[in-house]
């Protein structure tokens, strides 16, 4: 599998040669998120210390007088320790700030709880104007931190660690708000953000075998949401399982919660942290663990398809 | 040589007594401005925005480079206003500057108003939206730094309150200017020894406040922040220093102008009754022979 840090380097270094304008911003984390590739580009490259806070505020003020800073730095430390400078720095002017925020949810592994961040996605979301993205695989990641260099406004983008998996092969198949249906089936709906895509693929395949069709859907935007596919699967299937590395409390199985008891309302099951820290440890043994793997999806799809049978049984649900 | 500056005064300005007792006149004027704007909001900071009016005037109308019938002039020099909550004194300032009209003022805070209760960008001249203390100095070098990677002249001033200087971020913000040697970021420590509860120094000792910017790198002048020619004096000081920003401690009282307020930490965000209000216009009504 590609590295991560690899990939991001490489997709930087090329948008700093189309935009002069670019600017790349670190807290003392470049080499470990991949972004001090950019060093190529030695008086538009700043590593600021680590000083969260200053650096968002920093940015803020480059943005005000045109150029486009990007800033990356892990997770928690972005949008943890950051969050009211890009709410009041940021945010409230519609900067165009962009943060590619490394090593969110369960990626970080061996460092432990304080660095394993379930909370990002509900931090972001909250904030008006910003847009939110979890790219699911390499191409979705290059395809996203391009769309979000040559769009105006706040920008932020969810990665992991480590390596990052190959799904898609398509370069024009990104589309900014627009999820990818992976899948068709009429049983249940998988809706999957970021890099726990490739299980909800793996936990397809399970299901098909034991005779059920599932729709996977690729939730890459969780900011703004599309709209129009979740009132779609919650119409086909009757039954929805979200699938995010983050607590279920307030991100991507919220997001499709608001809008299916709004729009068409469902049964749904959400896979991801339940509102506990995380730990050290191996990453697949943290996700068999914290349950966030395949098989964990394929028993949350028949549990909420039993929801869906027993409601219509009862006559009082939406099937 | 800078861009016209209001009422014929030039940068270059060794001051006149005429020069000198025209800035003195406007601070006058936008002192009364900002009793007037507070008490017809009936909300308002009125001690923070008073202690900070001599600096705003010296900026706007014997410093900074800016074209008021232009706000977005790229080659203007910038302020932040980090003390957001001393915005009243700002949109005096700009008004008297002629970036929008003067009956404006009294919509301040009101629903709808282009005078947002702590500085917007809605607002003509107003650069950077602020109010949460700690942040603007970030921003000030963030453009700076952009200044420098477009090759422009341009100054960014940042007035900072003193009891602002509690927030870490200031801190964070100070070592970035230093060590990227930032020395066309000015900052203006409003040092008016008083903050919200209490005295600054009750609250969490700032003190040796020069001492504590020194070590961070930057170049230290202390004045008297209602004197028009220590202050002119000292924009020209950080100006010729080309290897390090420079903060300007500028000991101000807090309410200045307003005898029963003077000092007082009940000024910070107190509501005034109409009398107060009244004898605050008589008061400033006095002409002022010096500074």
């Amino acid at each position: 599998m590609p590295s991560l840090r690899k990939e991001l380097g490489n997709v930087l270094v090329e948008l700093g040669k189309q935009h002069k304008n670019l600017v790349v911003i670190t807290g003392d984390l470049g080499r470990s998120t991949g972004v001090s590739a950019f060093e190529v580009y030695p008086e538009r490259y700043f590593n600021l210390g680590i000083s969260e806070q200053d650096i968002i505020g920093t940015a803020a003020g480059l943005a005000s007088a045109g150029k486009i800073p990007l800033v990356s730095t892990y997770a928690i430390f972005l949008a943890g320790r950051a969050w009211e400078q890009i709410r009041n720095s940021v945010a409230r002017d519609g900067l165009n700030v962009k943060m590619i925020a490394t090593h969110s949810g369960i990626s970080p592994s061996a460092d432990g709880s304080s660095h394993q961040c379930f909370e990002d996605i509900a931090l972001v979301r909250t904030i008006p104007g910003t847009t939110l993205v979890l790219p699911a695989d390499i191409s979705e990641m290059r395809a996203a931190v391009r769309a979000a260099v040559e769009t105006p406004g706040p920008f932020y983008i969810r990665l992991g660690r480590g390596e990052i998996p190959q799904i898609f092969n398509d370069r024009n198949g990104f589309q900014i708000g627009k999820a990818r249906r992976i899948s068709d089936g009429s049983d249940v709906g998988i809706i999957a953000a970021g890099f726990l895509v490739a299980e909800a693929i793996e936990a397809e395949a399970l299901l098909k075998k034991e005779g059920i069709s599932a729709s996977v859907v690729d939730m890459h935007t969780v900011k703004p949401a599309d709209v129009r596919m979740i009132d779609e699967i919650a119409a086909v299937t009757g039954a929805i399982v979200t699938v995010e590395d983050h607590n279920i409390l307030g991100g991507l199985g919220s997001t499709v919660a608001e809008i299916v008891c709004r729009d068409k309302p469902v049964r749904i099951e959400m896979v991801g942290i339940h509102d506990r820290f995380g730990e050290s440890g191996d990453l697949r043994e943290l996700m068999e663990i914290h349950g966030l793997t395949a098989h964990h999806i394929a028993d949350a799809a028949k549990k909420v398809m039993k929801l869906k049978e027993n409601s219509a049984v009862k006559g009082g649900g939406v099937a | 040589m800078r861009d016209t500056k209001q009422n014929g005064l030039s940068a270059s300005l060794e001051f006149s007594k005429e020069g000198l007792q025209s800035l003195t006149e406007i601070a006058q004027q936008i002192r009364r401005d900002i009793v007037g704007m507070i008490g017809n909001a009936k909300t308002g900071h009125l001690g923070p925005s008073l202690s900070c009016v001599e600096v705003l005037v010296s900026l706007y109308f014997d410093r900074m480079n800016h074209r008021p019938h232009n706000p977005t002039w790229s080659d203007r020099d910038r302020l932040v206003l980090c003390k957001g909550h001393a915005a009243p004194a700002l949109y005096a300032t700009l008004a008297h500057a002629g970036y929008f009209d003067q009956k404006t003022l009294l919509s301040l805070r009101k629903t709808g108003s282009l005078l947002q209760g702590h500085p917007a960008r809605v607002t003509p001249g107003v650069d950077i939206s602020t109010g949460s203390l700690g942040q603007g100095l970030s921003i000030a070098n963030g453009m700076a730094l952009a200044a420098r990677l477009d090759g422009k002249e341009y100054r960014v001033f940042a007035i900072t309150g003193d009891g602002e200087c509690d927030e870490g971020q200031i801190w964070e913000a100070a070592m970035t200017a230093s060590h990227l040697g930032l020395s066309n970021v000015t900052a203006i420590i409003d040092r008016n020894g008083v903050q919200s509860d209490d005295a600054t120094e009750r609250i969490k000792k700032k003190e040796p406040l020069d001492r504590k910017w020194r070590s961070f790198g930057w170049q230290v002048l202390e004045i008297d922040g209602h004197n028009f020619i220590q202050i002119h004096h000292s924009f020209d000081v950080a100006e010729w220093t080309t290897d390090r920003p420079t903060v300007i401690i500028a000991r101000t009282v807090k309410g200045k102008g307003l005898s029963f307020l003077e000092g007082d930490a009940n000024s910070h965000n107190a509501s005034f009754s109409k009398e107060d209000l009244d004898w605050a216009m008589e008061e400033l009504r006095q002409p002022q022979l010096d500074t």
